[in-house]
């Protein structure tokens, strides 16, 4: 059973048709050629499929794309849709933060959702927020700094 | 990002440049085979084993293919009205694309549906059903030696490896290669040795896990196939499929984007001739992503026991050892005899002995195939070799630095297969984690239920010999630059450093150079990303390649009377009379080698490069509760001459921190039955954030590899080498328990802790 959903996406009001099982993963890259989020572990637990729903970040491969009819929906390709990358891509670039580059959309958007929470964070709390985000490559003490370059430029504005 | 077109006076080689693909990796929009959708592809979902050894009695797809949307099911009988042979594998042709007769493990792949739908095709695979007569299995690489449970009738050679072809048509036995090397009378050292010591190491089967999982597509066209896929061996994938199908290698096209990592899972050929034959027999475009879950299933890292034996003099000098080596391959021998091999003959260490024996043997068992992991075999040696170091320098109460420095290879003296050691700076990794350590200094032990120790490891391998790398430079009439070659870029930051040696040679600037893509229709041969060989070899290469081109534009200068310096659009401006023409250098380059000797494992030249990596691991231990914190890691290796110092920094750290999965969590749990219990992230830890040690410290010593590029060798592997023992030998530092098997997790520690008390817990 089949059902057209409405929902923002990247800014822009959009529809689709979905399936009840389709998750949110899949309709971004089926229907709107999104690939920035994408399924790695099938059980929510390397963070390779992050993107925005209502400003949080979830799982979307075990979000069910339903739930996002009327929801606002933001994806890592509309970091850099505006002028230049966001503060936390060039930092992630500036400390070689990443080697196979698969997860790290994932982790640019929890970098932004942290930051936002906790525009200093000390090293416990940047290991503990992105914990649930996997790097086979284990580029971690690079994203560590990556975190902590895109704090201070954030900072300062 | 701004690109730079002017050639420019820096060097490029020694600077840092970020990753090329740097901005496509931050904003989501960097190729992987993940991302292709084909008009009209289907989705093939694999139906696997549920048995570890057995016949197939019938296989029954009427339910599944009359699922609605299902175009069709397949199995081995679809495939071999195309292919009456459908077996492969690099060293032995043993593995069918779909199970025939029996299968071998659990997990094996027995039939495909197909459907546009990849749910249609999940749902319908789950309504497959095989009725198995059960055939007795073997799963441990010792056992499999003498079992009577034999996983292959016929060993099946693929016939291109002159040391594997006294194996063919060999009947009844689970070995797939033995490798042996005599260097001296280790028997008789050994009996006469003042001291002889001898333990048995054991490492687990774990899993590379690359966070993108194995992913094909396979592409008809009218006489020909194009294959888009996931793999570090696009080469051997198109050489492979020509084979299987009897096809000339130009009908056979593949190209690899980005790799979502690789750590040797993705080698050889894997889902590639399944996406083919699926194609050929449906004429769509056929899809195949596995999930996590089957990764688990496709290819592991060898499980391997290890009996060491070595002499030593009563001043501390080792002068013999005998080294066992199994390794447990799995069903399927996939590259494991060449591990058997090319790693085997390191097995005696970085050491300077006399007298070796080595005895390594590639076992096939009921258990899921084991291939290449990061290292190719050597961590495992060295997780054996450097805890009976270390346990050697204990018993004689000498310190173990003190112990290794007397006992070391120097460059110049002979490794175990005769071979003379050259740029391999054993002793600069040893004496520089000696001090990134502070050894002399008095070192806190901690009190109470938390016990600090410190351990050191030291490891080395040789580069695979003899393999072929070949690439394409060409210079366009604007002075741009693309490089062709088929090394993949699965995060190591293969595609920088070419361009940076590029650059180096013309002049110009890394970020100014495109690198074309493994594509064997454009790019030339390579024999594969593997074994931290590409950076050497296609290094070369493209250095080579870079310089002919070089030489032709100096040519096109004179030719047309310009100074040589003169800017290149100039010189192709005057000779063409516009903007047009292109000048090519192409570079091959294959290194010397000798294969060894048959009967005693012997070679005066048995690799072009030697790789040295050193671990020194500071810890501590709960003795409550057996739990293991690294609070240091200090990683040394010999890498040459960088090419990119915080590339090479990063490829350390990575490479330390993954082997810090395989000893202290990561372990597939198998049951009685070859039943494997933990196929899935929730169960199967890989290393994250709240595992990494509190402190690493990454350094590549000041050494040049005379034969690489501009100094440079291979360095995805070496951070590997020593952390296994290192933490072994920490923890013995701590607690006084000694851990023989890998993994070291909290289980085994306390248990250790307990049964040293001699109050030993029940068995689970």
């Amino acid at each position: 059973m089949r059902r057209t959903i409405g929902f923002k996406l990247n800014g822009e009001a959009v529809s689709a048709e979905v399936a009840p099982h389709a998750n949110l993963v899949e309709v971004l890259q089926d229907e709107f050629g999104l690939y920035g989020a994408r399924e790695s572990c099938g059980q929510g637990l390397c963070g390779c499929c992050t993107v925005l729903v209502d400003g949080r970040a979830v799982s979307g491969c075990l979000y069910p794309a339903a739930f996002a009819d009327g929801a606002e929906v933001v994806t890592v390709e509309h970091l850099a849709s505006g002028e230049g990358l966001d503060p936390v891509q060039e930092a992630f670039i500036e400390a070689s933060a990443f080697q196979c580059g698969f997860c790290t959309p994932g982790f640019v958007l929890m970098t932004r959702q942290l930051l936002d929470e906790h525009p200093d964070p000390d090293e416990e709390t940047i290991r503990h927020y992105l914990s649930g985000n996997l790097c086979r490559c284990a580029a971690y003490p690079e994203i560590i700094d990556a975190v902590k370059l895109a704090a201070a430029r954030r900072r300062r504005g | 990002m701004k690109r730079p077109t002017q050639p420019t006076e820096t060097p490029q080689v020694g600077r840092s440049v970020p990753r090329l693909e740097s901005q496509q990796k931050v904003t989501g929009r960097a190729e992987y085979v993940h991302n292709l959708r084909l008009p009209g592809m289907l989705y093939g979902k694999i139906f696997r084993a549920s048995v570890a050894h057995g016949r197939i009695r019938r296989i029954d797809v009427s339910a599944a293919q009359a699922v609605g949307g299902v175009y069709r099911v397949v199995t081995s009988d679809d495939i071999r009205t195309l292919l009456p042979e459908p077996y492969y594998g690099p060293a032995f042709h043993d593995q069918p694309i779909l199970a025939i007769d029996k299968v071998r493990h659990v997990g094996e792949p027995v039939a495909v549906v197909l459907a546009s739908d990849p749910h249609v095709a999940e749902e319908a695979a789950h309504l497959i059903v095989v009725d198995y007569e059960e055939l007795p299995a073997v799963f441990d690489e010792v056992e499999a030696m003498t079992s009577k449970a034999i996983v292959h009738e016929t060993l099946k050679p693929a016939g291109t490896f002159p040391d594997l072809k006294h194996l063919k048509g060999r009947t009844n036995t689970n070995v797939a290669l033995d490798f042996h090397l005599r260097r001296g009378d280790a028997e008789r050292a050994l009996a006469t040795a003042d001291h002889v010591f001898e333990h048995t190491f054991r490492t687990q089967q774990v899993m590379h896990t690359p966070l993108e999982p194995f992913v094909s597509v396979a592409e008809p066209r009218e006489s020909s196939l194009t294959i888009h896929t996931a793999s570090q061996s696009p080469s051997f994938v198109r050489i492979e499929l020509a084979r299987l199908l009897g096809w000339p290698e130009n009908r056979i096209r593949v190209k690899v984007p980005f790799l979502g990592g690789g750590f040797g899972a993705k080698l050889y050929v894997k889902l590639e001739p399944l996406v083919a034959v699926l194609a050929l027999l449906t004429r769509r475009p056929v899809k195949i992503s596995l999930t996590m879950e089957e990764q688990f299933f496709t290819l592991t890292k060898h499980a391997s026991t290890f009996r060491i034996k070595s002499g030593v003099t009563k001043d501390g000098r080792i002068t013999s050892r005998h080294c066992e080596v199994w390794w447990n391959g799995g069903a399927y021998a996939d590259i494991g005899p060449r591990v058997t091999q090319k790693s085997g003959f390191t097995a005696p260490g970085p050491y300077d002995i006399e007298h070796v024996a080595i005895d390594s043997y590639a076992l096939y068992t009921n258990l899921p195939p084991a291939g290449a992991l990061r290292g190719f075999g050597i961590p495992q040696l060295v997780w054996a070799y450097e805890s009976h170091t270390d346990l050697i320098a204990r018993a004689l109460e000498l310190d173990p630095i003190a112990f290794r420095r007397k006992n070391i290879l120097r460059d110049g003296r002979p490794q175990a297969t005769g071979t003379p050691m050259q740029d391999a700076a054993i002793d600069k990794v040893l004496e520089r984690l000696g001090v990134l350590l502070d050894w002399e200094r008095p070192f806190d032990r901690g009190s109470g239920t938390v016990r600090r120790g410190r351990g050191i490891a030291i490891g080395f391998k040789a580069c695979i010999s003899p393999t072929t790398s070949v690439a394409m430079v060409n210079v366009s009439a604007d002075g741009s630059c693309i490089v062709y070659c088929s090394t993949v870029d699965m995060g190591q930051g293969s595609d920088t450093a070419m361009a940076q040696i590029a650059g180096e040679v013309l002049n110009l600037p890394a970020e100014a150079i495109s690198i074309v893509h493994s594509d064997t229709d454009v790019t030339p041969y390579d024999m594969a990303t593997l074994g931290s060989r590409s950076l050497f070899h296609m290094g070369n290469a493209v250095r080579l390649a870079a310089e002919e081109a070089r030489g032709k534009l100096r040519a096109l200068a004179a030719e047309v009377g310009l100074a040589a310096e003169t800017p290149i659009a100039e010189v192709f401006r005057k000779r063409y009379g516009m903007q047009a023409g292109n000048a090519i250098g192409t570079g091959t380059f294959i290194p010397g080698y000798t294969p060894p000797d048959y009967a005693t494992g012997l070679t005066p030249n048995a690799t072009p490069f030697w790789m040295v990596g050193g671990t020194g691991v500071e810890l501590e231990v709960d003795t409550e509760t057996g739990h293991v914190r690294v609070a240091r890691l200090v990683n040394v290796a010999d890498v040459g001459t960088p090419i990119n110092p915080k590339i090479v920094a990063t490829q350390l750290s990575g490479a330390a921190i993954m082997q810090l999965g395989f000893t202290l969590s990561e372990r597939m749990r198998f049951d009685a039955a070859g039943q494997l219990r933990n196929a899935s992230l929730a169960e199967y830890k890989i290393p994250g954030l709240l595992d990494l040690p509190r402190e690493m410290v990454n350094e590549a010593v000041v050494a040049a590899q005379r034969t690489g590029p501009f100094g440079a060798k291979g360095v995805g592997e070496s951070g590997t080498f020593g952390v296994s023992p290192a933490i072994a030998n920490a923890i013995e530092d701590a607690v006084g328990v000694r851990l023989t098997s890998l993994p070291l997790d909290a289980e085994a520690v306390y248990r250790a802790l307990r049964a040293a008390q001699g109050d030993p817990l029940p068995e689970a």
